[in-house]
């Protein structure tokens, strides 16, 4: 199976280990990558909030170069930029006179015709059954939460994906491959995603209702799907361990992290050795 | 998000309906706000709140912003546009001393600009930190993107 693939800036940065752990995971599952040729950043918060324009033509650049290669299907691992991808696409095929404007603003015929897909909805076309077939070392002592976060979901009518208030699609995964979830509060509140850097006292508070209602409902660890979910929960844990006076101690895997060790890869092969909070 | 802003969603939506822009303009909320569209998929009148709240904040932007609290924030997201505008990728680096710096200049304190540099060994340490970030080949195309959709000298 070929997939293109739009890493996105995060992933080449300091979520490097959210593309090891995917590469890894997909490679075992004989899922060949295909990275889009000289792709930019898709404009994430900073485009949205100060111009509008700018926010449609970074991410129709990419979805051209990805059409002119012949893609018809793109992954985008990091939910921000998928939900940009998406809105673009969607923005251009309503409204021709601006899909004809901005394909000469990026200089490239846009067709807006490439699905862009999140990182659940790429293991859901490799198919549950090929997953648990694959299986060698099933996930019998992961009792997971299973955080959605803000844009995996939502704004619905853009992304269609799963169920934006009770989502179940990572659960699905997650006990295919033998693993329990719990049910819990938090699933789709925000972590307060890129203001990290800006307004960090935002993210600490978010974050920490995340970790302590997951820990409530018994949960040993969070598998999320997005790189700012898991800088805000994972690196910014220890913040948010001073800050309120407590000790959470969670690990945050990414979704292709639990997948990858129960087709039997190591931790240090998915890149889990480089999170922050280690393994209980 | 919304318990922490100053005037939430619906209230913005309220001004806006009565002719207050400019009262929406300078409440604190258009800039704390995360953008996690949970406004717009709860709203029962089906309004987009969340691109009401892009819609503000862009507009605030050309204006130039009206509060002092709000301005850090829209530091951060010229710091973040410059920064692609040049590279054609996110330069983390960069961002995180251009932010700081800009920060710094219209009167953080020093502890500010400090805060976090002791992250900087502990990205080393697990292999997340580069100090040479990834950059587009055609960056002139980008240039030229951005010069097509907005007024280069606001940023």
């Amino acid at each position: 199976m070929n997939v293109a693939y739009y890493p996105g800036c995060a992933l080449h940065g300091s979520s490097n280990d959210y593309e090891q752990s995917l590469r890894a995971c997909l490679e075992t599952l004989d899922v060949q990558l295909k990275e889009i040729d000289d792709w930019i950043c898709c404009g994430a918060t900073a485009a949205h909030v100060l111009n509008q324009k700018l926010s449609v033509a970074l991410p129709a650049r990419n979805l051209a170069l990805a059409e002119n290669k012949g893609f018809r299907e793109m992954l985008a691992p990091c939910p921000m930029c998928s939900m940009q991808l998406l809105k673009a696409r969607k923005a251009l095929a309503e409204d021709e006179a601006l899909r004809r404007s901005v394909s000469e603003i990026v200089e490239l015929e846009v067709r807006g015709d490439t699905q862009v897909l999140n990182l659940i909805q790429l293991f859901e076309a490799i198919g549950l059954d090929r997953l648990k077939a694959a299986v060698k070392a099933p996930l019998g002592s992961i009792c997971a939460a299973c955080y959605y976060g803000c844009l995996l979901t939502r704004p619905a009518s853009v992304v269609e994906f799963d169920d934006c208030e009770q989502p179940r699609s990572m659960e699905k995964i997650l006990e295919a491959l033998g693993g329990k979830t719990v049910d819990w509060n938090y699933r789709t509140e925000c972590c307060g995603a890129g203001m990290t850097m800006a307004s960090e006292q935002i993210v600490l508070e978010l974050s920490h209702k995340i970790l302590s209602n997951a820990e409530a409902h018994g949960a040993n660890c969070l598998v999320v799907a997005c790189p700012m979910c898991h800088v805000n929960l994972d690196m910014k844990q220890v913040n948010i361990e001073r800050h309120y006076g407590m000790r959470h101690a969670m690990p945050i895997y990414y979704l292709s992290d639990v997948v990858g060790l129960a087709l039997g890869l190591k931790p240090e092969a998915l890149g889990i050795d480089r999170h922050f909070v280690g393994r209980a | 998000m919304a318990a922490g802003m100053d005037t939430p969603p619906s209230q913005l939506i309220r001004l806006l309906q009565l002719g207050h822009a400019e009262t929406a303009l300078r409440a604190q909320a258009i800039w704390q706000c995360v953008s996690c569209q949970t406004c717009t998929t709860r709203c029962p009148k089906s309004v987009d709140c969340a691109g009401v709240m892009d819609a503000l904040r862009q507009l605030s932007f050309e204006r130039g912003v009206a509060t002092p609290e709000q301005r850090r924030i829209v530091l951060f997201q010229k710091a973040f546009l410059r920064n692609i505008r040049r590279n054609g990728r996110l330069n983390e680096l960069e961002l995180i001393g251009e932010f700081k710096f800009s920060t710094f200049l219209h009167g953080r304190s020093l502890s500010f600009l400090l805060k976090d540099a002791m992250l900087a060994p502990e990205l080393m340490k697990r292999k997340k930190f580069h100090l040479v970030g990834e950059k587009a080949h055609d960056r002139a195309v980008v240039a030229r993107i951005f010069a097509r959709c907005m007024d280069n000298s606001l940023l």
